[in-house]
């Protein structure tokens, strides 16, 4: 197994023994890149100099005793939509192109005062439209595990640089299954913290009362060590919440005894793919086996939450995408004559159809006499919803669910269809409406793919859902396989070779 | 037919922060185009705004001043339009919960003009056209992200005598609270008026008009009478007013369309999932109730009391702060409340006149003004020495001390002396002794000229009037 395909928290201790250096760790990722970036595209800017540069200062910390923290000299990837002054920031949008931001995201300044070397930009939906990371203005990332698929979205190319070695770690952002959907379809470890926990200042708003960065990794551990990172009570970010820092590793270790997890019953009907149902009930035989108690629940609040999420993400997204004008910054069309045409062209020629749709959808669901019957209403119903999972929550500790229902499915196989691929979001999109916690941990292949588990905890139960999520790992190794390299591939995997529909 | 105006106003105040309402961006008025900006201000994308609470706190200040009911939850709103001196694309301001309600405001006359709400929001960056034909337009964003307060008040005025007194007594208000500046050359105080016209005595309302770029108190009163006028005049000839928005042209005297009520914008309001609801704490609002200060109307009743001011001085001088506080300040030093309101009306005002300056431009030290006057009322120097002296005081910033010494102004109130000055001059000018006591008393005026000049001007005017006619009366046969 290459450097580049080791876990944050192995790398970590090899620093500590001083067997291996970060500039053995980014050369291994460089290689990596060099060997499968074109043929994956997760990244939309390489930032390698840079990098590089940043490795060797690192060298001298390790070599000295001095290390910034866990992440000095550790590669990883930041989403596109993720400020950092004097880098491109697109959100992988042509309105974006150009847009050299003065300012860095609060997540990416702690990243940088930590020593970890940021090695670009990671594709994505366009502002994290999507589910499949088509629709990136500028190209598609494909899934490691079979680049004939889609790596989910929006957080695509995070996941496929995570899963295929191209970076240690990756943080990505998460408004209705950002992170977990595109971790699952991956095969990696995705965290999304719960609403107010990690500083959003910096982050390119989509639906700025659902969106979350969190981090994508190998294990559940080293999402503990990466959120325990970038979490914490921001003074620019009116929405985070204070508190004192947590190392969210602490709880990994304890034993699953006495711990209670809810099934609910809503998550497993209609539309979910036998063999994903067959992987995640053997996870969940896997969590009874370790001590947990598993108890069906209700939560029948579930079907309204694709149309709530849309009404309300999409509200907010069109009056977060009005600045695009291409006034100050950004991409402006030709042509000065009228500033209503000026406006429409270049809102025509910057925005994909997807980013349109929503726009469309959210103006409105804003317009006087829509408001009451579509916002309004959305939010007295995510009321419902949370109060739901609040109940829920008095009898269980965690949730379990599938990630998303289907296995990754093929390039362009729902880009015509929107409301199929919404569908991908609908075990994943309660969690943001709620602004609950919940991870998505790998438990197994089917037809040669990933298949994601999703654990969903309360409101600031980070610890609780790393705990379950690192003592399955401990008992299984399927967060251990790997597409890429050498050591695994997915011919060793349960399932056989992919299908060939 | 006889009609009566209902009017409204809409009233926007720039709050004086130090800071903008949702970043620490400095709020100088003047500054070089685009050097009070940040990524939060200019909306750059991922900037997250997070409120002021100085802009909380100004906002209640006024509330509470002008009656209103505070609420204990609100919240703030985004107000969706494109316009390119609008950096988000929306105005963060306050939709349906409002912080203050239901106030009102006296009038002179005794009636109360309600204020329906105040709310707090930013202001937008300010556009810089270029000249016709070029074809472009510069923004400044220094102002943007100001913070503002909006007072809106019912349609409960009458005149527009009475809006422009609303406007002057609610600009006291705004200034004794030192929450705001209150300048209309600089835009920080701005009103539109809403303007309609109804049959006398009847009780339904007519189509309104709203009136915008109002750029001074006089500009108020002249839009709304040109609007009465106008609106008169269609009904008159039984024509229909169209609703719509109206722009008073300064150059022109009138107003003009400006956009009807179908281009109206649907501002698409929700709340800003960016910010947190405002939720205010009772004991807070009553510290901030405790801490106000004392406002135009009791500080005039207090100046009738307690200086003995007649109403027309106390109305004049607390109509203004500075002038109020510059009046309190000399009479620390020098108490004598009706010379120092004479004065302050009078001489104050003149030179603050002539030289195109308002009360807050002020800059005589009030120990200055204290001074003199205690010279006046000891004899050192005559009341017209002391306004030469005061001019001189007003334009250089010295002391009475020194511009008497370096002019060597004093008074002659020696009676000996001044007697025997009397006494010569009448013997030179017998002629115009002899008019006066042929009842010619215009003589005594070229007689006390003559007596000035062989003084050089510095007798003492009171004595040599008394001395003249003790001298002139001896001569009476």
């Amino acid at each position: 197994m290459e450097l580049c395909d080791l876990t944050l928290h192995e790398i970590k201790d090899l620093f500590a023994q001083k067997e291996v250096l970060p500039s053995m760790v980014m050369a291994s990722v460089v290689k990596r890149i060099g060997e499968v970036e074109e043929k994956l595209g997760a990244y939309l800017a390489l930032d390698l100099e840079a990098a590089l540069a940043a490795a060797r200062a690192a060298d001298d910390r390790i070599k000295a005793g001095r290390a910034l923290g866990v992440l000095d000299g550790i590669p990883v990837a930041i989403k596109d939509n993720l400020c950092q002054a004097g880098r491109e920031t697109t959100c992988a949008s042509r309105i974006l192109q150009g847009f050299v931001p003065p300012y860095t995201a609060t997540v990416v300044q702690k990243l940088l005062d930590q020593g970890a070397l940021i090695l670009g930009r990671t594709n994505m939906d366009e502002f994290a439209m999507g589910s499949s990371t088509e629709n990136s203005a500028f190209k598609p990332a494909k899934n490691p595990w079979d680049p004939e698929r889609v790596p989910g979205g929006s957080s695509g190319g995070s996941a496929a640089a995570v899963a295929a070695g191209e970076a240690i770690a990756a943080l990505g952002s998460d408004t209705g299954g950002s992170i977990r959907q595109p971790a699952a379809f991956c095969g990696v470890t995705g965290l999304k913290p719960t609403y107010g926990l990690v500083s959003r200042y910096g982050l390119v708003a989509f639906a700025s009362s659902f969106d979350q960065i969190g981090p994508l990794a190998k294990d559940a551990e080293d999402c503990a060590l990466m959120l325990s990172a970038v979490a914490g009570f921001d003074p620019l970010d009116s929405t985070s919440v204070r508190g004192t820092p947590v190392d969210y590793t602490q709880e990994l270790d304890r034993e699953l005894t006495g711990r209670t997890i809810g099934l609910p019953r809503e998550y497993f009907g209609e539309g979910l793919d036998p063999e994903v149902r067959r992987l995640v009930m053997a996870a969940v035989a896997q969590l009874e086996d370790l001590g947990a108690r598993v108890v069906e629940i209700s939560l029948k609040m579930t079907e309204y939450a694709l149309p709530v999420y849309y009404l309300i993400s999409s509200a907010e997204a069109s009056s977060n995408l009005g600045r695009y004008d291409g006034i100050r910054y950004g991409r402006a069309a030709a042509g000065r004559e009228d500033l209503a045409a000026y406006y429409t062209r270049t809102r025509a020629e910057g925005f994909g159809p997807e980013v349109k749709r929503r726009i469309m959808l959210g103006t409105y669901a804003l317009s006087a006499g829509y408001y009451e019957a579509y916002y309004q209403k959305a939010q007295q119903v995510r009321t419902l919803i949370c109060r739901e999972f609040a109940e829920a929550f008095r009898v269980v500790d965690a949730i379990v669910t599938p990630t998303s229902p289907t296995l990754p499915f093929r390039l362009g196989e729902r880009l015509t269809d929107p409301l199929a691929m919404y569908m991908s979001d609908v075990c994943t999109v309660p969690v943001n409406i709620a602004g609950l916690s919940a991870l998505s941990i790998p438990c197994g292949f089917a037809r040669g793919l990933p298949v994601g588990l999703q654990i969903i905890g309360r409101p600031f139960a980070e610890t609780t859902i790393l705990n379950i999520a690192h003592q399955y790992q401990k008992v299984t190794g399927h967060h251990r396989a790997r597409p890429c390299g050498t050591g695994h591939d997915r011919a060793e995997q349960e399932g056989g070779s992919p299908d060939e529909v | 037919m006889k009609f009566e105006a209902v009017i409204g106003l809409e009233v926007h105040a720039e709050l004086a922060t130090a800071t903008k309402i949702f970043c620490g961006c400095a709020t100088k008025y003047g500054a070089e185009p685009n050097t009070q900006t940040c990524p939060v201000c200019l909306g750059l994308p991922g900037a997250l705004p997070v409120l002021n609470e100085k802009v909380v706190e100004y906002c209640l200040r006024a509330g509470l001043a002008l009656n209103c009911r505070i609420a204990d939850f609100s919240k703030l709103d985004r107000k969706n339009y494109f316009y390119p001196d609008l950096p988000k694309a929306y105005q963060i301001s306050q939709y349906d919960l409002p912080l203050c309600r239901d106030g009102f405001l006296t009038l002179a006359s005794g009636r109360r003009i309600r204020i329906t709400r105040i709310h707090i929001e930013e202001d937008a960056g300010k556009l810089i056209h270029s000249p016709e034909g070029e074809g472009y337009s510069l923004v400044d964003y220094n102002r943007a992200g100001v913070p503002l307060i909006e007072i809106v008040t019912a349609p409960d005025l009458a005149t527009p005598e009475e809006a422009v007194e609303f406007l002057e007594k609610l600009r006291g208000i705004l200034i004794y609270l030192g929450i705001s500046d209150c300048k209309m050359e600089e835009g920080s105080l701005r009103c539109d008026a809403n303007i309609s016209l109804k049959p006398a005595g009847a009780k339904h309302l007519g189509t309104k008009t709203e009136l915008k770029n109002i750029n001074s108190f006089k500009a108020l009163g002249r839009a709304l009478a040109y609007e009465i006028e106008r609106q008169s005049e269609l009904l008159a000839e039984g024509k229909t007013v169209k609703q719509e928005t109206r722009k008073w042209e300064e150059a022109k005297q009138r107003t003009l369309p400006l956009r009807s009520k179908e281009e109206t914008q649907d501002y698409r309001y929700f709340p800003d999932p960016d910010l947190v609801p405002i939720e205010l704490d009772p004991a807070y609002v009553a510290a901030i109730a405790a801490s106000l200060p004392e406002l135009p109307e009791a500080r005039k009743r207090r100046f009738i009391e307690g200086y003995k001011l007649p109403e027309y001085d106390a109305d004049l001088i607390t109509g203004s702060k500075h002038l109020a506080d510059f009046f309190e300040a000399v009479l620390k030093f020098y108490f004598s409340p009706k010379a120092a309101s004479n004065w302050i009306m009078g001489e104050v005002l003149r030179l603050l006149g002539e030289e195109g300056l308002t009360p807050e431009a002020l800059a005589v030290n009030p120990a200055h003004l204290a001074d003199l006057l205690r010279r006046i009322d000891a004899g050192e120097i005559s009341v017209s020495q002391g306004k030469t002296v005061f001019e001189k005081v007003f334009r250089t910033g010295a002391s009475p001390e020194e511009i008497i010494r370096a002019e060597g102004i004093r008074q002659i109130s020696d009676e000996a002396r001044l007697r025997a000055v009397v006494a010569q001059v009448l013997q030179t000018y017998p002629q115009s002794v002899h008019d006066y006591l042929n009842g010619k008393i215009k003589a005594a005026q070229f007689l006390t000229g003559q007596i000035m000049r062989e003084t050089k001007g510095q007798a003492n005017p009171q004595l040599i009037k008394e001395l003249l006619a003790e001298e002139l009366a001896k001569l009476r046969p």
